[in-house]
């Protein structure tokens, strides 16, 4: 008996045991679900700290800088870190090269010196109006343009980097009025960077919102998964720092020095560098799970060629074309103005000449090694060829270059057709008394003259102008992957990478010489076949007949 | 009229290797012209799909097709000859206008004429293995770190002959015989109306040698 059953209750302990497994490892994810994280109420998410309880933020303020010595009272290195930046110094040095804002020339409003009280409203500091900006001050350090979290902080776009202090105009005479920030209510609520703060500055790059990017304007600061797959809020709702990782406020992920290709893939803490500003840190370098193929890509072409398959996708048209020497022309009235087009954008204003803007724009493409060389204040330019202001260098040959997107931003400015230098223009009236500035003179002459004065560079006195083109990599607006480009984009005759011929791309019809050669071929053939069928009939006709 | 016999001549796995091949490399045709940039059919990224399945398909069909050919001793019906190779290329040239008969009978231990023999030879001792090499390294380009350019170039050239070469079968099939169908037919049924000709069958062993 006992003997008898004994198998039957093994079998039914071993299934009992089985069962008890099954269970344990489906309760398994519902036993590691994480709790969501709720963040406690008036603390920004994240933080440890609520600023509003600070006696030392209570106020009042009179300007940024007291509230910024106020910080420095507890974040008593931030202001060092800072300083430390590019953000502050506006000067880098990239191989031979001196970059940074500071020494580089565009195509878009030209150079910052002679204009600086325009152009740094930018500057992440207070009072970088002339070149006698105190760089080692650290009350001069602006905390709150990037730690905001109210949006009622905004530099004032000519106060050399100050937000107003008082009930001002801007544009003079446009009705749009510009209200002081209540700066106890702004530091009692600072907090971590977010898209509308980074987008401050960066959104307006050459000067007004989508100008100078392509890839960044204020339709990202609350942009849809389909605009950005990453940056969407009803997707990921990533802010700009979760790509570009700050250490020490040092900030990953820049246009002097580029990556243009990360053969390191994804970071791993203690190994890389813990910048994620860079597609590969976190999708890897083998990130198609559907189709190998498109792996084989990841090394001759950046992930961007395929998943932004425009720019300018947002809300906002980006300039594509600037021409500086249409400038100054005065209505009837012998006034300056401004022509808009039916969107409200302008096409011609008599300060800066006659733009073209466009959306979805196609992106040109080219090989780029992550090398770019500039054309600075000082470099000598050829005339007689469209000058490229930063050369990006690279070829299908050089193992270090993908494929890249740009938006290829081309002008027409002014040059010194004696000298074969780019010219520097003072174009902002810095002062009252400064009258040569061409906003106010409408004398190309005498800008360039106080403009080149400043940077120390010869002027002849002579004023022409000569046709640039600037590259500018796109990175952000990555579209949702159904909407990444099919192959056909570019393995077709005449398709997108039609101008990079340096290299042999299935699907382009190339190898000429081979074409030509199989057609004739087959062509014979067929002339052969047709022929010796026809020579047929007749003689079966013939043959019919006789 | 000479007197004819029905005789089975293509056995069923010679039929199904003809015609799967034939389907397959049409296939491989229209998507590989394709991705080469000659037109748009199925889209760049379905041809290309298509064609490598279509290209791993032939190639297991040929491995078994190679093993039945030394296993039945086909292989032997391959054998170049340049007897009556002279006649045969004559006879394309000007007997077939003159309504002389084809200079060399078929028989099922001699299936291909000598030019057939010939050509035939050339396309699997040549074209195929030059597609098939140039198409795994094309295929695993990346893998292997080989250039592309002159594997495509060379995988390009072998699809032109081979085009060269499907063309003039079409022609030779389809209207030489009595109709379309006359040479046709046999590849689908495997019985085909051949002369009779008895001093040419040593039986039981075939011997295409034997003529």
């Amino acid at each position: 008996m006992k003997s008898r059953n004994a198998p039957i209750f093994i079998l039914i302990g071993i299934g009992c045991l089985l069962l008890g497994i099954g269970l344990l490892v489906g309760a398994q994810p519902a036993a590691a679900a994480a709790p969501a994280i709720v963040p406690s109420q008036g603390v920004a998410q994240g933080s440890t700290a609520d600023h509003s309880q600070f006696e030392v933020l209570k106020g009042p303020f009179g300007t940024g800088p007291e509230v910024t010595a106020a910080c420095l009272t507890c974040h008593t290195e931030a202001a060092q870190q800072i300083m430390r930046t590019t953000h502050w110094t506006w000067e880098q040095k990239v191989g031979e090269q001196l970059l940074g804002k500071n020494h580089v020339i565009n195509n878009f409003c030209i150079a910052l010196a002679s204009n600086e009280p325009r152009c740094t409203s930018c500057h992440i500091g207070y009072g970088y109006k002339d070149a006698t900006f105190d760089f080692t001050k650290e009350t001069n350090v602006d905390c709150l343009v990037c730690h905001d979290t109210t949006g009622t902080y905004k530099k004032f776009p000519t106060g050399a980097g100050h937000p107003t202090y008082e009930a001002r105009e801007f544009p003079v005479g446009s009705g749009k009025m510009w209200n002081p920030p209540d700066l106890a209510l702004v530091a009692q609520n600072v907090g971590k960077t977010s898209r509308a703060t980074c987008g401050a500055c960066h959104f307006s790059g050459g000067g007004g919102d989508a100008v100078k990017h392509g890839d960044l304007d204020t339709s990202l600061t609350n942009p849809s998964r389909e605009l950005d797959v990453h940056m969407g809020v009803d997707g990921l709702n990533f802010t700009c720092a979760t790509c570009h990782t700050a250490v020490d406020h040092y900030i990953a992920g820049g246009r002097y020095v580029m990556q243009a290709k990360d053969t390191r893939g994804i970071d791993v803490p203690g190994r890389d560098d813990q910048s994620r500003a860079s597609c590969e840190s976190c999708h890897g370098l083998a990130p198609h799970t559907t189709d190998a193929k498109l792996n084989d890509h990841v090394e001759r072409v950046a992930c961007e060629t395929c998943h932004i398959p425009a720019f300018a996708r947002g809300d906002q048209p980006t300039k594509m074309w600037w021409d500086w020497s249409a400038a100054g022309r005065m209505n009837a009235e012998g006034k300056p103005f401004k022509v808009k087009n039916d969107e409200g954008y302008d096409i011609y204003d008599s300060q800066k000449g006659e733009f073209i803007w466009e959306r979805n724009v196609v992106p040109e493409y080219v090989w780029f090694n992550g090398e770019i060389e500039y054309t600075v204040v000082g470099t000598q330019i050829d005339p007689t060829k469209r000058v490229v202001i930063n050369a990006l260098h690279g070829s299908a040959a050089d193992d270090r270059s993908r494929i890249w997107p740009v938006k290829a931003f081309r002008a027409r400015q002014p040059y010194d057709p004696k000298t074969n230098l780019l010219i520097v223009p003072n174009l902002f009236p810095n002062s009252p008394e400064d009258k040569e500035a061409y906003w106010r003179s409408f004398d190309w002459i005498a800008a360039s003259r106080t403009g080149m004065e400043t940077v120390n560079q010869p002027f002849s006195g002579e004023v022409a102008f000569v046709d640039s083109i600037m590259y500018w990599p796109q990175v952000h607006m990555v579209a949702p992957k159904e909407k990444a480009l099919e192959c056909e984009a570019c393995h077709s005759p005449n398709g997108r990478l039609a101008a990079l011929t340096d290299f042999y791309m299935p699907g382009r019809l190339q190898h000429e010489g081979l074409n030509t050669f199989g057609t004739l071929l087959v062509g014979i053939v067929l002339l052969g076949v047709f022929g010796h069928g026809t020579l047929r009939l007749i003689s079966r006709k013939n043959g019919k007949k006789s | 009229m000479e007197r004819t016999k029905r005789t089975f001549i293509y056995p069923l796995f010679e039929r199904f290797w003809h015609w799967s091949q034939a389907a397959l490399i049409v296939v491989l045709g229209l998507t590989g012209f394709e991705i080469h940039g000659s037109y748009r059919l199925f889209g760049f990224g379905n041809a290309v799909s298509i064609h490598n399945t279509a290209a791993i398909l032939l190639l297991i069909l040929v491995a078994f097709t190679i093993f039945w050919h030394f296993t039945t001793g086909q292989w032997k019906q391959y054998v170049p000859t340049t007897k009556n190779l002279g006649a045969v290329i004559r006879y394309y040239a000007v007997g077939i206008f003159k309504h002389e008969p084809h200079p060399v009978r078929r028989t099922r231990y001699a299936k291909l004429n000598p030019l057939q023999k010939l050509v035939y030879l050339g396309f699997k001792l040549m074209i195929f293995p030059v597609l098939a090499t140039t198409g795994l390294l094309y295929m695993f380009s990346n893998q292997l770190g080989v250039p592309i350019s002159p594997v495509a170039f060379l995988h390009a050239l072998g699809a032109f002959v081979l085009l060269s070469f499907f063309i003039v079968h079409l022609y030779i099939v389809l209207t030489t015989g009595r109709t379309p169908l006359t040479y046709l037919k046999p590849m689908i049924t495997g019985w085909e109306e051949l002369e009779e000709d008895e001093s040419a069958a040593p039986t039981p062993a075939p011997e295409p040698s034997a003529d």
